[in-house]
Protein backbone atom coordinates (compact mmCIF):
# COMPACT_ATOMS: atom_id res chain seq x y z
CA UNK A 1 0.00 0.00 0.00
CA UNK A 2 1.55 3.15 -0.76
CA UNK A 3 1.71 6.11 1.66
CA UNK A 4 -0.86 8.07 0.36
CA UNK A 5 -3.13 5.36 0.36
CA UNK A 6 -2.21 4.04 3.84
CA UNK A 7 -2.89 7.99 5.31
CA UNK A 8 -6.12 7.94 3.84
CA UNK A 9 -6.92 4.62 5.02
CA UNK A 10 -6.07 6.35 8.26
CA UNK A 11 -8.35 8.90 8.21
CA UNK A 12 -10.83 7.06 7.12
CA UNK A 13 -10.90 4.53 9.84
CA UNK A 14 -13.34 6.06 12.60
CA UNK A 15 -16.11 5.97 9.67
CA UNK A 16 -15.68 2.33 8.61
CA UNK A 17 -15.58 1.21 12.36
CA UNK A 18 -18.87 3.09 12.67
CA UNK A 19 -20.86 1.95 9.72
CA UNK A 20 -19.26 -1.39 9.73
CA UNK A 21 -20.75 -1.45 13.75
CA UNK A 22 -24.27 -0.07 12.78
CA UNK A 23 -24.50 -3.20 9.85
CA UNK A 24 -23.96 -5.51 11.74
CA UNK A 25 -26.10 -4.19 14.72
CA UNK A 26 -28.56 -4.15 12.09
CA UNK A 27 -28.27 -7.64 10.77
CA UNK A 28 -28.19 -9.33 13.88
CA UNK A 29 -31.49 -7.50 15.08
CA UNK A 30 -33.01 -9.11 12.08
CA UNK A 31 -31.33 -12.66 11.90
CA UNK A 32 -31.76 -13.53 15.44
CA UNK A 33 -35.01 -11.58 15.89
CA UNK A 34 -34.54 -9.38 18.62
CA UNK A 35 -37.60 -7.48 19.67
CA UNK A 36 -37.47 -3.97 19.50
CA UNK A 37 -37.99 -3.07 22.86
CA UNK A 38 -34.96 -4.69 23.88
CA UNK A 39 -32.90 -3.87 21.38
CA UNK A 40 -34.18 -1.82 18.44
CA UNK A 41 -32.53 -1.73 15.03
CA UNK A 42 -30.35 1.51 14.00
CA UNK A 43 -32.97 2.33 11.59
CA UNK A 44 -36.05 2.05 14.33
CA UNK A 45 -33.93 4.70 16.36
CA UNK A 46 -33.21 6.81 13.42
CA UNK A 47 -37.23 6.65 12.52
CA UNK A 48 -37.59 7.61 16.24
CA UNK A 49 -35.10 10.42 15.85
CA UNK A 50 -37.48 11.58 13.03
CA UNK A 51 -40.40 10.70 14.54
CA UNK A 52 -39.60 12.77 17.70
CA UNK A 53 -37.35 15.63 16.29
CA UNK A 54 -38.96 18.68 18.17
CA UNK A 55 -39.28 17.20 21.75
CA UNK A 56 -36.01 15.54 21.53
CA UNK A 57 -33.99 19.22 19.83
CA UNK A 58 -36.10 20.59 22.92
CA UNK A 59 -34.71 18.50 25.75
CA UNK A 60 -31.05 18.40 24.17
CA UNK A 61 -31.01 22.06 24.15
CA UNK A 62 -31.77 22.31 27.48
CA UNK A 63 -29.60 19.95 28.45
CA UNK A 64 -26.76 21.50 26.35
CA UNK A 65 -27.64 24.85 28.33
CA UNK A 66 -27.34 23.00 31.60
CA UNK A 67 -24.06 21.66 30.86
CA UNK A 68 -22.63 24.58 29.00
CA UNK A 69 -23.42 26.63 32.37
CA UNK A 70 -21.99 24.27 34.36
CA UNK A 71 -19.28 23.98 32.49
CA UNK A 72 -18.19 27.63 32.83
CA UNK A 73 -18.64 28.05 36.37
CA UNK A 74 -16.18 24.70 36.86
CA UNK A 75 -13.86 26.70 34.28
CA UNK A 76 -13.58 29.55 36.41
CA UNK A 77 -13.82 27.55 39.83
CA UNK A 78 -11.19 25.03 38.67
CA UNK A 79 -8.51 27.69 37.35
CA UNK A 80 -8.76 30.07 40.54
CA UNK A 81 -8.36 26.59 42.62
CA UNK A 82 -5.87 25.41 40.40
CA UNK A 83 -3.98 28.42 40.65
CA UNK A 84 -4.01 29.20 44.19
CA UNK A 85 -3.32 25.45 45.02
CA UNK A 86 -0.18 25.28 42.36
CA UNK A 87 1.47 27.87 43.78
CA UNK A 88 1.02 27.31 47.06
CA UNK A 89 2.17 24.75 49.14
CA UNK A 90 0.10 25.61 52.20
CA UNK A 91 -2.90 25.92 50.03
CA UNK A 92 -2.18 22.12 48.54
CA UNK A 93 -1.49 20.80 51.69
CA UNK A 94 -5.05 21.93 52.96
CA UNK A 95 -7.35 21.61 49.61
CA UNK A 96 -6.11 18.91 47.82
CA UNK A 97 -7.28 16.08 50.49
CA UNK A 98 -10.56 17.91 50.52
CA UNK A 99 -10.87 18.35 46.43
CA UNK A 100 -9.87 14.61 46.28
CA UNK A 101 -12.98 13.65 48.76
CA UNK A 102 -15.80 15.77 46.98
CA UNK A 103 -14.30 14.42 44.20
CA UNK A 104 -14.76 10.69 44.94
CA UNK A 105 -18.15 11.37 46.09
CA UNK A 106 -21.18 9.36 43.84
CA UNK A 107 -22.34 12.78 42.17
CA UNK A 108 -25.61 10.99 41.79
CA UNK A 109 -25.88 10.84 45.47
CA UNK A 110 -25.52 14.53 45.79
CA UNK A 111 -28.49 15.77 43.98
CA UNK A 112 -31.08 15.00 46.28
CA UNK A 113 -29.49 17.27 48.92
CA UNK A 114 -28.95 19.92 45.61
CA UNK A 115 -32.76 19.09 45.32
CA UNK A 116 -33.32 19.85 48.88
CA UNK A 117 -31.33 23.48 48.35
CA UNK A 118 -32.39 24.34 44.68
CA UNK A 119 -35.34 22.60 44.13
CA UNK A 120 -35.70 20.03 40.90
CA UNK A 121 -34.85 21.43 36.97
CA UNK A 122 -32.19 23.34 35.84
CA UNK A 123 -30.42 24.70 39.54
CA UNK A 124 -29.27 21.36 40.66
CA UNK A 125 -28.64 20.31 36.92
CA UNK A 126 -26.03 22.69 36.69
CA UNK A 127 -24.34 22.29 39.60
CA UNK A 128 -23.78 18.83 39.20
CA UNK A 129 -22.53 19.30 35.93
CA UNK A 130 -19.77 21.92 37.66
CA UNK A 131 -19.18 19.42 40.32
CA UNK A 132 -18.01 16.87 37.87
CA UNK A 133 -16.10 19.26 35.75
CA UNK A 134 -14.02 21.56 37.89
CA UNK A 135 -11.83 18.79 39.44
CA UNK A 136 -10.00 17.97 36.28
CA UNK A 137 -9.33 21.30 35.55
CA UNK A 138 -8.30 22.12 38.99
CA UNK A 139 -5.58 19.37 39.33
CA UNK A 140 -4.84 19.98 36.14
CA UNK A 141 -3.32 23.60 36.16
CA UNK A 142 -2.15 22.79 39.83
CA UNK A 143 0.07 19.97 37.91
CA UNK A 144 1.30 22.67 35.25
CA UNK A 145 2.09 25.16 37.82
CA UNK A 146 4.37 22.51 39.96
CA UNK A 147 6.24 21.69 36.53
CA UNK A 148 7.96 24.59 36.51
CA UNK A 149 11.73 24.20 36.28
CA UNK A 150 13.41 25.13 39.60
CA UNK A 151 16.58 26.60 37.35
CA UNK A 152 14.03 28.77 35.81
CA UNK A 153 12.43 30.26 38.93
CA UNK A 154 16.23 30.79 40.07
CA UNK A 155 17.13 32.93 36.94
CA UNK A 156 13.89 35.18 37.51
CA UNK A 157 14.48 35.06 41.30
CA UNK A 158 18.02 36.41 40.59
CA UNK A 159 15.99 39.47 38.58
CA UNK A 160 14.20 40.06 41.78
CA UNK A 161 10.77 38.93 40.18
CA UNK A 162 8.58 38.57 42.77
CA UNK A 163 5.96 35.42 42.72
CA UNK A 164 3.26 36.97 40.84
CA UNK A 165 5.79 37.86 38.16
CA UNK A 166 7.12 33.89 38.13
CA UNK A 167 3.28 33.26 38.05
CA UNK A 168 2.52 35.59 35.09
CA UNK A 169 5.39 34.70 32.98
CA UNK A 170 6.35 31.15 33.62
CA UNK A 171 3.42 29.47 35.55
CA UNK A 172 0.40 30.30 33.81
CA UNK A 173 1.55 29.82 30.11
CA UNK A 174 3.48 26.30 31.25
CA UNK A 175 0.46 25.26 32.63
CA UNK A 176 -2.04 26.30 29.46
CA UNK A 177 -1.37 23.17 27.88
CA UNK A 178 -2.65 20.87 31.01
CA UNK A 179 -5.02 23.43 31.57
CA UNK A 180 -6.81 22.96 27.65
CA UNK A 181 -6.64 18.71 27.85
CA UNK A 182 -8.49 19.11 30.86
CA UNK A 183 -11.08 20.95 29.34
CA UNK A 184 -11.75 17.55 27.24
CA UNK A 185 -11.90 15.44 30.06
CA UNK A 186 -14.38 18.13 31.81
CA UNK A 187 -16.64 18.34 29.05
CA UNK A 188 -18.12 15.23 28.55
CA UNK A 189 -18.13 14.72 32.23
CA UNK A 190 -20.45 17.93 32.84
CA UNK A 191 -22.45 16.01 30.32
CA UNK A 192 -22.62 13.13 32.80
CA UNK A 193 -23.47 15.31 35.35
CA UNK A 194 -26.38 17.23 33.71
CA UNK A 195 -27.52 14.44 32.27
CA UNK A 196 -27.60 12.63 36.08
CA UNK A 197 -29.51 15.17 37.58
CA UNK A 198 -32.27 15.29 34.95
CA UNK A 199 -32.78 12.06 34.93
CA UNK A 200 -33.00 11.91 38.88
CA UNK A 201 -34.79 15.40 39.24
CA UNK A 202 -36.28 17.48 36.42
CA UNK A 203 -39.33 17.93 34.04
CA UNK A 204 -37.08 18.90 31.25
CA UNK A 205 -34.11 17.92 29.61
CA UNK A 206 -32.65 14.62 27.27
CA UNK A 207 -32.12 12.69 31.14
CA UNK A 208 -35.81 13.55 31.96
CA UNK A 209 -36.69 12.43 28.15
CA UNK A 210 -35.47 8.93 28.15
CA UNK A 211 -37.03 8.31 31.72
CA UNK A 212 -40.07 8.87 30.30
CA UNK A 213 -39.20 6.75 27.27
CA UNK A 214 -38.05 3.99 29.34
CA UNK A 215 -41.39 4.05 31.69
CA UNK A 216 -43.43 3.67 28.63
CA UNK A 217 -41.26 0.89 26.76
CA UNK A 218 -40.89 3.41 23.87
CA UNK A 219 -36.63 1.71 23.60
CA UNK A 220 -36.35 3.54 20.08
CA UNK A 221 -36.84 6.68 21.58
CA UNK A 222 -34.41 5.76 24.36
CA UNK A 223 -31.70 5.03 22.07
CA UNK A 224 -32.68 8.82 19.88
CA UNK A 225 -31.85 10.39 22.92
CA UNK A 226 -28.23 8.14 23.95
CA UNK A 227 -27.66 9.40 20.07
CA UNK A 228 -28.00 12.95 20.61
CA UNK A 229 -26.37 13.07 24.07
CA UNK A 230 -23.16 11.22 22.26
CA UNK A 231 -23.53 13.67 19.71
CA UNK A 232 -23.80 16.47 21.72
CA UNK A 233 -20.80 15.58 23.40
CA UNK A 234 -18.50 14.67 20.36
CA UNK A 235 -19.09 18.32 18.64
CA UNK A 236 -18.48 19.78 22.02
CA UNK A 237 -15.21 17.46 22.50
CA UNK A 238 -14.16 18.75 19.18
CA UNK A 239 -14.29 22.45 19.70
CA UNK A 240 -11.64 21.95 23.00
CA UNK A 241 -9.54 20.28 20.95
CA UNK A 242 -9.79 22.85 18.40
CA UNK A 243 -8.87 26.05 21.06
CA UNK A 244 -6.56 23.97 22.26
CA UNK A 245 -4.46 23.58 19.39
CA UNK A 246 -5.00 27.21 18.19
CA UNK A 247 -3.22 28.13 21.76
CA UNK A 248 -1.12 25.88 22.57
CA UNK A 249 0.36 24.46 19.25
CA UNK A 250 3.90 24.88 21.04
CA UNK A 251 3.40 22.10 23.31
CA UNK A 252 1.98 19.69 20.26
CA UNK A 253 4.60 20.97 17.97
CA UNK A 254 7.75 19.86 20.38
CA UNK A 255 6.13 16.69 20.92
CA UNK A 256 5.62 15.62 17.38
CA UNK A 257 9.50 16.92 16.52
CA UNK A 258 10.58 15.08 19.14
CA UNK A 259 8.70 11.89 17.67
CA UNK A 260 10.08 12.41 14.16
CA UNK A 261 13.93 12.72 15.77
CA UNK A 262 14.17 15.86 15.36
CA UNK A 263 14.36 19.19 17.83
CA UNK B 1 56.30 27.34 41.21
CA UNK B 2 58.65 27.19 38.38
CA UNK B 3 56.73 28.19 35.79
CA UNK B 4 56.93 32.13 35.75
CA UNK B 5 53.56 32.14 33.84
CA UNK B 6 51.65 30.60 36.50
CA UNK B 7 51.82 31.82 40.14
CA UNK B 8 50.21 29.04 41.88
CA UNK B 9 49.68 29.27 45.25
CA UNK B 10 47.86 28.16 48.09
CA UNK B 11 44.32 29.11 50.02
CA UNK B 12 46.46 31.05 52.72
CA UNK B 13 47.49 33.22 50.20
CA UNK B 14 44.38 33.60 48.27
CA UNK B 15 45.23 36.97 45.54
CA UNK B 16 43.68 40.12 46.00
CA UNK B 17 43.25 41.44 42.74
CA UNK B 18 41.45 44.70 42.39
CA UNK B 19 39.04 45.50 44.95
CA UNK B 20 36.87 42.26 45.82
CA UNK B 21 33.49 42.67 44.06
CA UNK B 22 32.34 38.79 45.25
CA UNK B 23 33.86 38.30 49.21
CA UNK B 24 33.05 35.25 50.72
CA UNK B 25 34.57 35.26 54.18
CA UNK B 26 34.25 31.87 56.24
CA UNK B 27 30.91 30.91 54.64
CA UNK B 28 29.70 27.34 55.14
CA UNK B 29 26.33 25.79 54.34
CA UNK B 30 23.90 23.23 55.93
CA UNK B 31 21.04 21.50 54.51
CA UNK B 32 18.92 20.64 57.54
CA UNK B 33 20.43 19.29 61.43
CA UNK B 34 22.98 16.25 60.63
CA UNK B 35 26.72 16.74 60.27
CA UNK B 36 26.32 15.27 56.89
CA UNK B 37 24.36 17.31 55.20
CA UNK B 38 27.30 19.79 55.42
CA UNK B 39 27.22 21.20 51.51
CA UNK B 40 29.87 24.29 51.93
CA UNK B 41 32.49 24.35 54.96
CA UNK B 42 34.89 27.40 55.47
CA UNK B 43 34.71 28.70 51.86
CA UNK B 44 37.00 32.14 51.47
CA UNK B 45 37.34 33.23 48.12
CA UNK B 46 37.81 36.66 46.52
CA UNK B 47 36.53 37.55 43.02
CA UNK B 48 37.22 41.41 41.80
CA UNK B 49 35.24 43.53 39.68
CA UNK B 50 35.76 42.32 35.64
CA UNK B 51 37.34 39.19 37.03
CA UNK B 52 36.62 36.09 35.22
CA UNK B 53 36.37 33.17 37.61
CA UNK B 54 35.78 29.83 37.43
CA UNK B 55 35.40 27.13 40.19
CA UNK B 56 36.27 23.17 39.70
CA UNK B 57 36.12 20.11 41.99
CA UNK B 58 34.73 17.04 41.99
CA UNK B 59 31.03 15.92 41.13
CA UNK B 60 28.66 16.68 44.24
CA UNK B 61 31.41 19.23 46.26
CA UNK B 62 28.48 21.85 46.45
CA UNK B 63 29.37 23.73 43.44
CA UNK B 64 25.58 24.68 42.53
CA UNK B 65 25.12 25.27 46.20
CA UNK B 66 27.62 27.93 45.74
CA UNK B 67 25.91 29.61 42.71
CA UNK B 68 22.71 30.05 45.06
CA UNK B 69 24.65 31.42 48.00
CA UNK B 70 26.01 33.74 45.68
CA UNK B 71 23.33 34.78 43.85
CA UNK B 72 21.11 34.88 47.07
CA UNK B 73 18.75 32.06 46.69
CA UNK B 74 20.08 30.44 49.43
CA UNK B 75 21.23 32.30 52.79
CA UNK B 76 25.07 31.12 54.08
CA UNK B 77 24.51 28.72 57.53
CA UNK B 78 27.74 30.57 59.05
CA UNK B 79 29.98 33.29 57.70
CA UNK B 80 29.65 36.55 55.66
CA UNK B 81 29.12 37.01 52.04
CA UNK B 82 29.75 40.39 50.19
CA UNK B 83 28.43 40.93 46.57
CA UNK B 84 29.80 44.58 45.69
CA UNK B 85 30.39 45.85 49.18
CA UNK B 86 27.36 45.19 50.23
CA UNK B 87 25.82 41.84 52.46
CA UNK B 88 23.75 39.66 50.17
CA UNK B 89 20.61 39.07 52.88
CA UNK B 90 18.05 37.94 49.88
CA UNK B 91 17.99 37.35 45.76
CA UNK B 92 20.38 40.02 44.24
CA UNK B 93 18.96 41.91 41.63
CA UNK B 94 22.23 42.57 39.64
CA UNK B 95 22.59 39.18 38.15
CA UNK B 96 22.56 36.89 35.40
CA UNK B 97 22.42 33.21 35.61
CA UNK B 98 22.82 30.14 32.69
CA UNK B 99 22.75 26.71 33.46
CA UNK B 100 23.19 23.44 31.71
CA UNK B 101 19.91 23.07 31.00
CA UNK B 102 19.13 26.13 28.63
CA UNK B 103 15.16 26.88 30.37
CA UNK B 104 13.89 28.82 27.87
CA UNK B 105 10.59 29.12 27.38
CA UNK B 106 9.02 27.29 24.40
CA UNK B 107 5.84 29.20 23.98
CA UNK B 108 8.02 32.37 23.15
CA UNK B 109 10.31 32.68 20.06
CA UNK B 110 14.11 33.48 20.64
CA UNK B 111 14.01 37.55 20.58
CA UNK B 112 11.17 37.07 23.63
CA UNK B 113 13.19 34.79 25.22
CA UNK B 114 15.81 37.04 25.46
CA UNK B 115 13.98 39.78 26.41
CA UNK B 116 12.92 38.07 29.50
CA UNK B 117 14.63 40.11 32.14
CA UNK B 118 13.78 43.18 30.61
CA UNK B 119 10.27 42.44 31.67
CA UNK B 120 11.82 42.08 35.20
CA UNK B 121 14.17 44.13 35.87
CA UNK B 122 13.79 47.88 37.03
CA UNK B 123 14.19 50.41 35.38
CA UNK B 124 13.93 48.53 31.52
CA UNK B 125 10.56 46.99 32.80
CA UNK B 126 8.97 50.46 33.51
CA UNK B 127 10.31 51.72 30.01
CA UNK B 128 9.76 48.65 27.72
CA UNK B 129 6.52 49.47 26.52
CA UNK B 130 7.49 52.42 25.07
CA UNK B 131 10.97 51.79 24.06
CA UNK B 132 10.23 48.30 22.49
CA UNK B 133 11.92 49.07 19.42
CA UNK B 134 14.88 50.23 20.94
CA UNK B 135 14.92 47.34 23.41
CA UNK B 136 14.06 44.83 20.34
CA UNK B 137 17.55 46.61 18.77
CA UNK B 138 19.31 45.56 21.47
CA UNK B 139 18.40 41.89 21.85
CA UNK B 140 19.11 41.86 17.96
CA UNK B 141 22.79 43.02 17.83
CA UNK B 142 23.40 40.69 21.36
CA UNK B 143 21.93 37.77 19.32
CA UNK B 144 24.01 38.88 16.31
CA UNK B 145 26.99 38.43 17.89
CA UNK B 146 26.66 35.06 19.52
CA UNK B 147 25.93 34.37 15.85
CA UNK B 148 22.17 33.84 15.97
CA UNK B 149 21.27 36.34 13.21
CA UNK B 150 17.92 35.62 11.74
CA UNK B 151 16.97 33.15 14.05
CA UNK B 152 14.96 36.19 16.27
CA UNK B 153 11.37 34.69 15.22
CA UNK B 154 12.70 31.21 15.29
CA UNK B 155 11.30 29.06 18.57
CA UNK B 156 14.22 27.26 20.83
CA UNK B 157 12.91 23.68 19.75
CA UNK B 158 13.65 24.79 15.96
CA UNK B 159 17.14 25.31 17.50
CA UNK B 160 20.32 22.95 17.86
CA UNK B 161 21.47 22.34 21.68
CA UNK B 162 24.32 24.66 20.98
CA UNK B 163 21.98 27.30 19.20
CA UNK B 164 20.42 27.31 22.82
CA UNK B 165 22.82 27.83 25.00
CA UNK B 166 23.54 31.15 23.12
CA UNK B 167 20.48 32.02 23.64
CA UNK B 168 20.03 31.57 26.84
CA UNK B 169 23.78 33.15 27.71
CA UNK B 170 21.82 36.03 25.45
CA UNK B 171 18.93 36.38 28.03
CA UNK B 172 21.24 36.29 31.02
CA UNK B 173 23.53 39.12 29.86
CA UNK B 174 20.67 41.12 28.24
CA UNK B 175 19.81 43.59 31.12
CA UNK B 176 23.66 44.25 31.25
CA UNK B 177 24.11 42.44 34.71
CA UNK B 178 27.47 43.70 37.16
CA UNK B 179 27.73 39.72 37.68
CA UNK B 180 27.11 36.33 35.39
CA UNK B 181 26.68 32.85 37.47
CA UNK B 182 27.25 30.13 35.09
CA UNK B 183 26.73 26.54 36.13
CA UNK B 184 28.27 23.99 33.81
CA UNK B 185 26.55 26.19 31.05
CA UNK B 186 28.44 23.76 28.01
CA UNK B 187 28.09 20.54 30.22
CA UNK B 188 25.66 19.64 27.78
CA UNK B 189 27.11 19.77 24.22
CA UNK B 190 29.60 18.32 22.14
CA UNK B 191 33.31 18.89 22.31
CA UNK B 192 33.42 21.28 19.18
CA UNK B 193 30.37 23.03 19.99
CA UNK B 194 31.62 23.39 23.37
CA UNK B 195 34.95 25.03 21.95
CA UNK B 196 33.22 27.22 19.77
CA UNK B 197 30.94 28.81 22.56
CA UNK B 198 34.29 29.43 25.28
CA UNK B 199 34.86 31.84 21.96
CA UNK B 200 31.60 33.14 22.22
CA UNK B 201 31.20 33.46 25.79
CA UNK B 202 35.08 35.35 25.74
CA UNK B 203 34.53 37.65 23.36
CA UNK B 204 31.19 38.27 25.27
CA UNK B 205 32.81 39.20 28.26
CA UNK B 206 36.03 40.82 26.67
CA UNK B 207 33.69 43.68 24.96
CA UNK B 208 31.48 43.97 28.46
CA UNK B 209 33.82 42.94 31.17
CA UNK B 210 31.01 41.97 33.74
CA UNK B 211 32.12 39.52 36.37
CA UNK B 212 31.63 36.01 35.85
CA UNK B 213 31.57 33.34 38.27
CA UNK B 214 32.03 29.90 35.79
CA UNK B 215 31.15 26.60 38.11
CA UNK B 216 32.25 23.44 35.89
CA UNK B 217 33.82 20.17 35.90
CA UNK B 218 35.62 20.97 32.35
CA UNK B 219 38.84 21.73 33.47
CA UNK B 220 39.68 22.72 29.85
CA UNK B 221 37.04 24.73 30.12
CA UNK B 222 37.99 26.38 33.30
CA UNK B 223 41.55 27.22 32.02
CA UNK B 224 40.35 28.88 29.05
CA UNK B 225 38.20 30.93 30.15
CA UNK B 226 39.38 32.19 33.53
CA UNK B 227 41.42 34.70 35.10
CA UNK B 228 41.72 32.50 38.08
CA UNK B 229 40.32 29.09 38.79
CA UNK B 230 39.59 27.89 42.54
CA UNK B 231 39.67 23.94 43.26
CA UNK B 232 37.12 23.06 45.79
CA UNK B 233 37.11 19.61 47.77
CA UNK B 234 35.01 16.86 47.92
CA UNK B 235 32.10 17.14 50.07
CA UNK B 236 31.99 19.12 51.99
CA UNK B 237 32.86 21.66 49.82
CA UNK B 238 36.16 24.12 50.59
CA UNK B 239 38.56 25.42 48.12
CA UNK B 240 42.22 23.64 48.22
CA UNK B 241 43.40 25.78 45.90
CA UNK B 242 43.40 28.59 43.88
CA UNK B 243 45.50 29.38 40.08
CA UNK B 244 46.13 32.55 38.03
CA UNK B 245 45.89 31.62 34.54
CA UNK B 246 48.20 34.59 33.14
CA UNK B 247 47.99 33.36 29.22
CA UNK B 248 47.02 36.60 27.12
CA UNK B 249 43.67 37.05 25.19
CA UNK B 250 42.23 36.44 23.37
CA UNK B 251 42.82 32.53 23.82
CA UNK B 252 42.15 30.30 20.93
CA UNK B 253 41.91 26.87 21.07
CA UNK B 254 45.53 26.59 20.09
CA UNK B 255 46.18 28.53 23.46
CA UNK B 256 44.61 24.92 25.07
CA UNK B 257 47.91 22.89 23.61
CA UNK B 258 50.33 25.57 25.06
CA UNK B 259 52.49 24.00 27.81
CA UNK B 260 51.46 26.41 30.39
CA UNK B 261 48.50 25.18 29.74
CA UNK B 262 48.62 21.61 29.65
CA UNK B 263 50.79 21.81 32.97
CA UNK B 264 47.78 23.57 35.02
CA UNK B 265 45.29 21.68 33.66
CA UNK B 266 47.46 18.75 34.80
CA UNK B 267 48.41 20.67 38.46
CA UNK B 268 44.22 21.16 38.93
CA UNK B 269 43.54 17.23 38.18
CA UNK B 270 46.18 15.91 40.39
CA UNK B 271 44.64 18.26 42.97
CA UNK B 272 41.13 16.84 42.29
CA UNK B 273 42.43 12.90 42.27
CA UNK B 274 43.82 14.24 45.49
CA UNK B 275 40.38 15.38 47.31
CA UNK B 276 38.65 12.47 45.87
CA UNK B 277 41.00 9.86 47.31
CA UNK B 278 41.21 12.03 50.54
CA UNK B 279 37.41 11.77 50.32
CA UNK B 280 37.06 8.09 49.73
CA UNK B 281 39.44 7.58 52.81
CA UNK B 282 37.27 9.49 55.03
CA UNK B 283 33.94 7.62 54.01
CA UNK B 284 36.11 4.25 54.32
CA UNK B 285 37.63 5.35 57.84
CA UNK B 286 33.88 6.50 58.78
CA UNK B 287 32.43 3.40 57.83
CA UNK B 288 34.77 1.43 59.63
CA UNK B 289 34.31 3.01 63.15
Amino acid sequence: MSPRAFRRLETAMPWLVIVGTLLVWELAVDLFGIRQFILPAPTAVYAALVQYHEPILASAFFTLINTLLGFGIGIVVGLLIGIFIGSSRLAYAGLYPVLIGINSIPKAAIVPILVLWMGIGQPPAITTAFLLSFFPIAVNVATGLATTEPELEDVLRSLGATRLDILAKVGIPRSLPYFFASLKVSITLAFVGAVISETLASNDGIGYLMLQAASQFRTPLMFAGVTVIAAMGIATYLVCVFIERRFTGWATRKQTMAAMGGG
Amino acid sequence: MPNGALSIVDKAAAPAAAAPFVDIENVSLRYGESADTLAITDLRMTVGKGEFAAVVGPSGCGKSSLMKLVTGLLPPTTGDLRVAGARVTGPLKIVGMAFQNSTLLPWRDILSNTMLPLEIVQPHRNRLRRNRKEYEELACNLLATVGLRGFEKKHPWMLSGGMQQRTSLCRSLIHSPELLMLDEPFGALDAFTREELWAVLQDLWMQRRFTCILVTHDLREAAYLADVIYVMSARPGRIVATHRVDLPRPRTVESTFDPKFVDIVHKIRSEIAQARSDDRQRTAAAGAA
